[in-house]
């Protein structure tokens, strides 16, 4: 597979070549990977790759997809405009 | 894991990255970091990470003002192979009420007289730096172009980085369970990785500062409050500087990457470890945000979350040994602007324990200030 040109991370913009690299470096789980190059922290909030992510540390660890620490999910799922809460629509 | 170290770290947010490698550029060997999770997984990873000069008191004053010029220099200093992004755009602190513009008059003094270059401004002034600000009700503003803000994972990267390079270990992971003292002294850390025997701790556990000391058999007069945040979806850059209301218990900046990062302090937030998030923030915050920049409205909310200030009593942090447990210092207590300060407070404090001339007086930042009541209350905190 193209590493450098398959995009994991949409949102971002972000390469499976990048997530290999930080892997590679030692960051172990999806909320270190998030932290430091963005991925999973677009408007999707990384419904569309996090599973991807997981599937790399999951061979990297040699661990099933089950076991890889997953992120917190909160509050909203979907963008809301600042306004609506305020309650001004 | 190894058994033995000259000094022990406890907690891996910017607090503890930053003094082990203040400690290790001064030379000293065989550091070991313990984090019960990941690198900046506690209040660093989840803060504004705002920086202002903006104070009340000259304490945090001195330590945010030394703190800008580091941060300026940082990428270069640390070697940094990525960006910490910090952009000073300037934070404009409004005020909606005459009490508060006498307490910020009083504010801008201590500034002076530390050479910070605060501007007191009118509505119609800070209008030109904010065009989206509501100056309906706004009695003045003041504002400091060298405040900004910066990523704080990449700083917390970048002082992992440069420590380990020098040789400092990290444990990630791990969590510190037991601190073992024999005659009023401390021996040895236990961890759920085993024990290491050492001479000095360095408590830099933020929120759980006051649980490792019960450890250690000491009660620091610190307590966790909740503070939750919020971040919108990116746009043109439109808002150059952070701003700050403390009538609205409101800050609100826009990022390199173009979202916005808002918060809001909340009076009746009661003590304690709950960090989960809250529909009533979201009102509350996207309320306050639209009040005072109406423009923000419009915007979509991608994500919320929430981390602990560690508050102390004054809003001022304890730097200090424990008396009844020699060689287990205390950093903590940053009351919410524990980030802005970090570099410069690693510095006085690897000076104090390695014996060299502190730039600044760090008995000021003693426990015994709450035993005699010498308060340093700290009036400008959100
Ligand atoms: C919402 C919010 C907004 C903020 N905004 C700003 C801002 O704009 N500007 C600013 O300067 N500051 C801000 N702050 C405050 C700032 O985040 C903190 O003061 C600062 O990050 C403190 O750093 P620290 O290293 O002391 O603590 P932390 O980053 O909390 O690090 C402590 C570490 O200790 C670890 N730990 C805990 N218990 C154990 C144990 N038993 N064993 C091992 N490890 C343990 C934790 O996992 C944690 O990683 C904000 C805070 C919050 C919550
Ligand atoms: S694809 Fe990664 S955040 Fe949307």
């Amino acid at each position: 597979m193209q590493t450098k040109e398959t995009i994991v991370c949409r949102c971002e913009d972000i390469t499976l070549d990048e997530i290999k690299s930080l892997i590679s470096q030692g960051y172990r789980t999806i909320d270190e990977i998030k932290r430091v190059i963005r991925a999973g922290m677009g408007p999707c909030q990384g419904r569309t790759c996090r599973m991807l992510i997981a599937q790399e540390l999951a061979k990297v660890c040699g661990i099933p997809v089950g076991e890889v620490l997953m992120p917190t999910f909160r509050a909203p799922v979907k963008p809301v405009k600042l306004g609506t809460f305020a309650g001004g629509e | 894991m190894q058994k033995q170290a000259n000094v022990v770290i406890i907690g891996g947010g910017i607090i503890g990255c930053a003094v082990a490698y203040e400690l290790a550029i001064r030379g000293v060997k065989d550091i070991v970091v313990i984090e019960k999770q990941y690198l900046s997984s506690g209040a660093t990873g989840r803060c504004g990470a705002g920086v202002r000069q903006q104070w009340g008191t000259e304490t945090n004053a001195i330590l945010a003002r030394d703190s800008v010029r580091r941060f300026e220099g940082m990428n270069e200093e640390l070697e940094y192979d990525r960006d910490i992004e910090f952009k000073q755009g300037g934070y404009l602190m409004v005020s909606y009420t005459q009490n508060e513009w006498n307490q910020y008059k009083k504010n801008v003094a201590v500034q002076h007289s530390l050479g910070i270059p605060t501007k007191m401004l009118t509505p119609q002034e800070a209008m030109e730096i904010v065009p989206h600000l509501n100056i309906n009700g706004l009695v003045g503003a003041t504002f400091c172009q060298t405040d900004g803000h910066a990523n704080p994972f990449h700083v917390v990267d970048a002082y992992f980085k440069a420590a380990s390079r020098l040789g400092v270990k990290f444990e990630t992971y791990t969590s510190v369970t037991g601190i073992k003292r024999e005659k009023g002294k401390v021996t040895s850390v236990q961890t759920t990785k085993g024990d290491i025997d050492t001479p000095l701790v360095i408590n830099a556990c933020g929120y759980a500062a006051g649980t490792i000391c019960e450890m250690a058999g000491f009660e620091l007069p610190l307590y966790p409050q909740r503070h939750q945040a919020l971040v919108t979806e990116p746009v043109e850059p439109c808002q150059g500087p952070m701003v700050i209301s403390l009538h609205y218990r409101l800050y609100c900046q826009q990022t390199p990457h173009g979202s916005f990062i808002m918060g809001v302090g909340d009076p009746h937030e009661p003590k304690d470890f709950n960090i989960n998030s809250s529909w009533e923030f979201l009102e509350d915050v996207a309320r306050q945000a639209t009040t005072v920049l109406p423009l923000l409205k419009n915007l979509r909310v991608v994500r919320q979350w929430s981390g602990l200030y560690d508050m102390s009593p004054d809003a001022n942090p304890i730097l200090d040994e424990i008396p009844e447990a020699k060689g287990m210092w205390v950093a903590a207590g940053f009351s919410g602007h524990g980030f802005m300060v970090a570099p410069q407070t690693a510095v006085l404090l690897a000076q104090k324990i390695l014996g060299q001339e502190c730039f600044m007086p760090i008995e000021r930042f003693g426990l015994d200030r709450f035993r005699r009541g010498e308060l340093l209350l700290e009036p400008a905190v959100v």
